[in-house]
């Protein structure tokens, strides 16, 4: 059951993730990714981080792409503009050499290079005391530095954004 | 079985696909989004190795990827939306004053 799903999933957002690289309209594209993003949450339940997937749903599908599509609302392009494309030769190379990238990651994961050591939040444990709260807890302890300089972060954001959008640059 | 692997292979079909987006494509918007797909793709992979080796830490970076995207998305789309009332384009040929 839960490989029929995997494989599922896996295949809507490798599908979506295709179509959103050739579509040639941005308003779809986005719509495409996402799609993406809700196939990567449904993932995300599949590995037991419901609160992440819950979050990635909230934060991605939901503030992220309205951001892009009222940005594409707000420049009104030209579809055709693409046509124009100063370096067409550019494209089969691109495509070889992400093939290439692919085929290296493949022998990085294959060589098992990626190893780590086991800690002691199995699912059992993680079931008892809840993934929220789990997290919560370790939000407020253990990554405390992170969670303060990651205000600082979108303090930051918010003026750089807004002093972009003034209008006299 | 679902293992670990199939997570990492999904999470690098994914991020090859932002990358071969980002090579090929001329909007700049749609380069974002692609920029976007590969953070998920990564975002992936770290809760598939905090799923796979019983940590919460994964689970951790994942929220301040999170975070580092959306600020990325807004400052990102501010500049994109300035380029475009100077240059009334967003193809990233006709971007290129700063190129010499």
């Amino acid at each position: 059951m839960e490989a029929y799903l995997f494989y599922i999933v896996a295949a809507i957002t490798v599908v979506t993730g295709v179509y959103l690289i050739f579509e040639k309209n941005p308003v779809f594209g986005a719509l495409y990714l996402i799609q993406t993003m809700v196939s990567i949450a449904v993932l995300y339940i599949l590995l037991e981080a419901q609160f992440v997937a819950a979050v990635q749903i909230i934060v991605y599908a939901g503030a992220i792409m309205v951001l892009f599509l009222f940005v594409i609302m707000l420049l009104n392009l030209d579809i055709k503009e693409e046509a124009k494309n100063a370096l067409p030769f550019q494209r089969i190379p691109a495509i070889l050499m992400g093939i290439a990238l692919f085929a290296v990651i493949c022998i990085v994961i294959k060589a098992k290079l990626l190893q780590g050591k086991h800690d002691q939040y199995t699912t059992a444990y993680v079931n008892t005391v809840g993934n929220t709260k789990l997290i919560g807890n370790l939000l407020f302890t253990e990554y405390l530095l992170p969670f303060e300089i990651t205000s600082i972060l979108l303090f930051a954001a918010a003026i750089g954004a807004i002093m972009l959008a003034k209008r006299k640059l | 079985m679902i293992t670990l692997t199939h997570y990492l292979v999904l999470s690098a079909i994914l991020f090859t696909l932002g990358v071969v987006g980002v090579l090929i494509r001329r909007n700049a918007i749609i380069i974002f989004m692609c920029i976007e797909l590969m953070l998920n793709a990564v975002n992936l992979s770290f809760v598939a190795f905090a799923h796979y080796l019983n940590s919460m830490q994964g689970q951790m970076f994942v929220f301040f990827i999170m975070t580092v995207a959306a600020a990325e998305a807004a400052v990102g789309l501010a500049i994109i939306v300035a380029v475009f009332r100077n240059k009334e384009t967003v193809n990233i040929d006709d971007i290129n004053i700063m190129k010499w």
